[in-house]
């Protein structure tokens, strides 16, 4: 009635075939979708299913009967506070030695010349894709006790005997970080090179120090990168299993390694479940806590 | 040196007062590339104690390598299990990126999340988790069980990489191919397909190499006649220091140098 043009063309034909044509629209979207199936159902019968038992395991006592038991004695035994504390010590330590060393090298790489710093970010992504195994193992060979670290700390007279700097928490700390830092570099490095460098130019022209500049332009910018990267390393340790399996020694038990240790000694799947799911949900929260934080900010891209 | 009293960054701080930086940039690019570089000439040490510089150059760890059925053997597998990773995980990890972002339905992204799930879970949990069904499946330490345990580490991989290249894709150009008259498939493999060569290629790579250094999976997944390179070299390590490690070590950096040189390579000519 006030709009006679609409209805002119809304004859019943081209109804129909407005109808047809979302129809195919439709199949067409979820014939695309359904390219999706193979790796959903791969994923949902290698991952979610067994990942899902395993839960359903841990709300069981050893007879097959529902039972909070496991999570019982998780809160009664002082061992497993144990774990949980060294997983959280060693994962913030980690975290924080990474920032320190990482927060500068991504800086330093962000001020080079694109070439040069693509030169450099070699060193950075040939450790990242080099297997673990191997990069543990270099740190085992050396720092034992008869390793290249304390055949030239004694040449050199810094100390006298040879030093435990494997087998230990500084060893695991030392593999850890080594292993971590590209995973701090990588987003924040990508976020420095996202920086507006007339900003800075600007607050140099207004009378900031270089300094003053640095921290009240670049560093807060800098921030998400930061945040993605360090939630990214911390949530990656509180799950690490071989480098404190080798570097370690056995003195160092992580969540990891305890869930192993219990399935692999003790045959205990009820034990090992409850643990797992305890981490899995800890790990969530430090995600979604991070997510927040950072603000869509693109966690794992280190958005702009 | 007058370089040094040249402003150095927008902030017009000099490079005299920005030394301090470059040392420590250096330091711990040092730090983190140099202790696997060194296992590279210390492998070819004489020594049981594998010293840097070698008083004595030898082969005797590669030999005890190539002579050794067990870690032959293992090598096999894991060359294996990488490749058919590779083959299995690129198509499906492909498909999925592609039918979730043409289609664009809003199920997509809870589609995604979920096939992203293998990179959020502990690896502990999905190895524990993949053995206790490999035990109900009578699967424990087969070489399909180590392919599709690899397979779901990798396609998330190959998700990420395909998928971004996808973003920068100007899905028009398939339907101008379809409205010409080509069917669906058609126009995705003769015109998207070329286009996104490059990230398919990098992801079938990454997939191998996501196989072939995967350990904690491997460790509860694989053994017996089925270990993988890796399962071997964390039992061997568990004991003592064997030399032979430094000399796998090294074939190993040598094999993943040549995949990304030769992703970088592949990417240059594809323009």
């Amino acid at each position: 009635m006030s709009a006679p043009a609409l209805n002119l063309s809304r004859d019943v034909d081209g109804d129909f075939h407005a109808a047809a044509l979302r129809r195919d629209h439709w199949r067409e979207r979820l014939g695309q979708a359904a390219l999706a199936a193979p790796a959903l159902l791969l994923v949902g019968v290698m991952v979610l299913l067994p990942v899902g038992w395993l839960f359903g395991l841990s709300f069981q006592d050893d007879a097959g009967a529902p039972s909070l038991e496991h999570y019982r004695r998780m809160l009664a035994e002082p061992s497993y506070g144990r774990t949980f504390r060294t997983t959280f010590e060693i994962s913030l330590a980690t975290t924080a030695i990474c920032i320190l060393l990482g927060y500068p090298l991504a800086y330093f790489l962000s001020q080079l010349p694109r070439r040069a710093a693509n030169l450099c970010m070699i060193a950075v992504l040939l450790p990242f894709w080099t297997s673990l195994l191997v990069r543990t193992y270099a740190w085992l060979v050396l720092l034992q006790r008869s390793g290249l670290i304390n055949t030239w700390g004694m040449d050199l007279g810094l100390w006298s005997e040879p030093l435990q700097l494997v087998h230990n928490v500084g060893g695991t700390l030392i593999g850890m970080v080594h292993i971590m830092l590209p995973f701090l570099v990588l987003p924040l490095y990508s976020t420095m090179r996202g920086i507006d460098g007339d900003l800075l130019r600007a607050a140099s022209s207004l009378g900031s120090t270089p300094a003053h500049g640095f921290w009240s332009v670049f560093f807060p910018l800098s921030l998400p990168g930061l945040a993605a990267g360090s939630a990214l390393v911390f949530v990656l340790c509180l799950g690490f299993y071989v480098t404190p399996a080798m570097l370690g020694g056995g003195k160092v038990t992580m969540v990891s390694n305890r869930i192993a240790n219990d399935i692999e000694l003790f045959f205990n799947w009820g034990a090992a479940s409850a643990l797992g799911v305890v981490l899995l949900a800890i790990t969530l929260v430090v995600l979604v806590l991070a997510a927040r934080l950072s603000r869509g900010a693109g966690l794992f891209g280190g958005g702009h | 040196m007058a370089w040094l009293d040249r402003p150095a960054s927008d902030t017009q701080i000099t490079h005299r007062s920005r030394l301090w930086l470059y040392g420590l940039g250096v330091l711990v690019l040092a730090f983190l590339a140099l202790p696997t570089l060194i296992v590279i000439p210390m492998s070819f040490s004489h020594s049981q104690y594998l010293e840097f510089p070698p008083r004595q150059w030898s082969l005797r760890w590669y030999e005890a390598y190539f002579a050794s059925a067990s870690w032959m053997a293992a090598t096999a597998t894991s060359l294996k299990a990488g490749v058919c990773t590779a083959l299995l995980a690129t198509p499906v990890g492909t498909l999925a990126a592609y039918g979730l972002h043409v289609s664009r339905l809003r199920f997509a992204g809870i589609a995604i999340l979920a096939l992203l799930t293998p990179t959020i879970v502990p690896v502990i949990l999905v190895g524990i988790a993949l053995f206790y069904a490999f035990v109900q499946l009578k699967m424990v330490n087969s070489f399909l069980g180590i392919v599709l345990a690899h397979t779901i580490l990798a396609v998330p991989i190959v998700m990420m990489i395909v998928g971004s290249a996808l973003k920068s894709f100007d899905l028009d150009q398939e339907r101008v191919a379809r409205s010409l008259g080509a069917t669906r498939t058609q126009a995705f493999v003769q015109v998207t397909m070329p286009q996104i060569g490059f990230s398919i290629v990098t992801s079938a790579l990454l997939s191998f190499l996501t196989s072939f250094d995967e350990v904690v999976v491997s460790l509860f997944v694989s053994g017996g006649d089925n270990s993988t390179l890796t399962r071997a070299m964390f039992m061997a390590l568990r004991d003592q220091i064997d030399p032979t490690i430094a000399a796998i070590s090294t074939i190993m950096i040598v094999i993943t140098s040549l995949l990304l040189a030769a992703s970088q390579w592949w990417g240059k000519s594809d323009g």
